[in-house]
């Protein structure tokens, strides 16, 4: 039971570069082509929405997909990143986009001086440790109301660039849709670099990498310090285009949604991150017409997609195609 | 002194429905490596259910026995149809439908019962007893005695029965146990099933001193899962240690330290053992044979 998930798993991960490259273009193309069709700007916050989450997702994907480590505070970077961009203007006069590379810097530091403790542990272990640093940065945002509002949250101040005030949805799904393929490209590149084969060593087996000479500590550690950082940014990008920003960008359920993304998407799936940011942004809009049963219809979709998609959506729709077209 | 024995017995008390919760995890982690997230629904079920039914006029033993049944159910329904048919998966993926299911039945709790929170009438009234310059509720006694005797009766039941040794097997050898002609699918049922159970009782125990309402399942699951890990997964005297030690801290940190940072001060001493004993308090290091 369990190789033949693998070996799904394991193809998606062998998937060559040239594909993953193609992918991506494909991505590109579509995002260019499907504003036309939009009915409204309605359209145009959902699909922005969805390219801010996808952003994060992608980097939970390379630590999770790739390095096998799972974490289930990551919405703690994205935070950081979201009250950067809030923080930075409004008290200290920090122009935006200088106030989101502080966020995704200081959120690099965090990283890689909890990541080296964190990453010790295995497993659950990890998971609880992760948990619980996503908390306690939820837990610091809700409290320290001198500079974040408290529970209630803040205003986001209007990011200025070139003087050019950026506002309105339809730039905004640009900047998004831009930002997601230039981050998913970087992904690209990583996975197919010294670092990413070192990476999935570890993924297969950390005794078998670190015997052959790999610094396992040190590759958990970039990657976790680089997923944090997409995460800070797509906070960042979420806290801006938004216009607001609650605590509630740090919880435990925003945290859970992107580990969601990720594993229905597809584990290792870069196209799947996108996929999974995809359903998980659209089905909550979609099924408010359910009312009430809003909750039960999610949690039905969740484990529906789980227990007959397991490899995650894109891998094992790839599968079946793969056993069709055989 | 009075305020110390004041937060020890509120402490404990929380901490004594987390030990549950905890012990409902590490029932079911050993049975069959799956972490439940929707154990904390187990609790929110037990709790609402014999609300509703007291509201309809069923007199309120009766309608805790019926919760406690109903909710034994649903845990058993819970491995049937969404846990079974994914064996083998991996444990993310499996997380991730336990998840599912937590989101699902309290979707369910909010359209059968409502979004109110409630309670329940104290067993032995709300005059509190003083104790050492602290007045501590009769129904954090309750709480305490309900824990200590299903602990006890957990105990007798997997280690001094067939049964209860057949799970064992189960956990510990799965292939093994099914070698020997134990039906592992059935234990596996059975641990949900007995976790859902422990789950209902503690719910309705403490509804009186913290209320129940359709979302509390999502932090109780969060602090059993936490309590479990930190006294080491898989281990039931770590899980009901780490659910008082849980709750005590948070209680200590409440009143000594500040009430909004309490649970930040519980997940930071979580951090800071899990640093130095990366297995938990009670786990032994596990070592990979290659």
């Amino acid at each position: 039971m369990r190789p033949a998930i693998l070996d799904r798993v394991v193809s998606a991960l062998r998937r060559s570069p040239m594909q993953r490259q193609w992918a991506i273009l494909a991505i590109a193309a579509v995002a260019l082509l499907m504003p036309p069709f939009f009915p409204s700007t309605y359209y145009y916050r959902v699909a922005t929405l969805v390219f801010v989450f996808a952003i994060a997702a992608t980097g939970l994907n390379l630590l999770m997909g790739f390095a096998g480590q799972v974490s289930l505070g990551h919405a703690g970077f994205m935070g950081i990143g979201a009250y950067a961009v809030a923080i930075g203007p409004s008290r200290f006069g920090i122009p935006s986009w200088l106030a989101l590379l502080a966020g995704a810097a200081l959120t690099a530091l965090l990283a890689f001086a909890v990541g080296r403790p964190i990453l010790r542990l295995k497993g659950h272990y990890l998971a609880v440790a992760t948990l619980g640093f996503g908390l306690l940065l939820a837990i610091v945002f809700g409290n320290e109301s001198r500079f974040t509002g408290g529970p209630d949250g803040m205003l986001v101040p209007r990011p200025i660039l070139f003087g050019w005030s950026i506002g309105g949805t339809v730039t905004w799904y640009w900047i998004a849709a831009l930002t997601f393929v230039l981050s998913a490209m970087l992904a690209v590149n990583l996975i197919d670099s010294p670092t990413g084969r070192a990476l999935r060593a570890i993924h297969d087996s950390e005794i078998a990498s670190r015997v052959l000479g790999i610094d396992v500590a040190r590759q958990k550690l970039t990657v976790f310090v680089i997923s944090a950082v997409y995460a800070s940014v797509a906070g960042s990008y979420l806290a801006a285009f938004d216009g607001h920003v609650t605590p509630e960008i740090s919880g435990f359920l925003r945290s859970i949604e992107l580990v969601a993304m990720v594993v229905l998407g597809g584990i290792g799936s870069i196209v799947g991150s996108l996929v999974g940011a995809a359903l998980l942004v659209m089905l909550p809009q979609v099924l408010t017409v359910l009312h009430d049963y809003e909750h039960m219809a999610l949690g039905l979709v969740l484990m529906g997609v789980m227990i007959f998609m397991r490899a995650g959506i894109v891998p094992s729709l790839a599968a079946a195609l793969a056993r069709h077209r055989a | 002194m009075s305020e110390f024995v004041q937060f020890f017995f509120s402490g404990i008390t929380v901490g004594a429905v987390y030990a549950l919760v905890a012990l409902g995890f590490t029932l079911i982690y050993n049975a069959s490596d799956v972490i439940n997230f929707a154990q904390g629904e187990f609790v929110m079920l037990g709790g609402m259910t014999t609300v509703f039914l007291g509201l309809a006029g069923v007199p309120l033993p009766l309608a805790a026995l019926l919760a406690v049944l109903l909710t034994t159910i649903v845990g058993f329904a819970l491995h049937r149809i969404a846990i079974e048919p994914a064996r083998g998966a991996n444990a993310v993926v499996l997380i991730m439908i336990t998840i599912g299911a937590s989101i699902f039945l309290r979707g369910v709790a909010q359209v059968v019962f409502d979004k109110g929170f409630h309670s329940l009438p104290p067993l032995f009234g709300n005059a509190p007893i003083h104790f050492a310059g602290a007045a501590i509720l009769p129904q954090s006694l309750v709480v305490l005695a309900g824990a200590a005797v299903i602990v006890v009766l957990l105990w007798a039941f997997i280690d001094r029965t067939l049964f209860g040794k057949a799970i064992i097997a189960t956990a510990v050898n799965r292939v093994a146990a099914r070698l020997v002609g134990i039906d592992t699918r059935r234990m596996v049922g059975f641990s949900f099933g007995i976790s859902a159970a422990i789950g209902a009782v503690a719910g309705i125990l403490i509804t009186p001193i913290t209320l129940t309402g359709y979302e509390i399942g999502t932090l109780l699951a969060l602090k059993g899962f936490a309590a479990a890990m930190l006294g080491g997964i898989g281990i039931a005297a770590g899980a009901v240690v780490g659910g008082l030690l849980l709750g005590a801290i948070e209680a200590f940190s409440a009143g000594y330290i500040s009430s909004q940072y309490k649970d930040a001060v519980a997940f930071l001493v979580i951090l800071l053992v899990l640093f130095v004993r990366p297995q938990g308090i009670f786990g032994k290091p596990k070592f990979e044979r290659v």
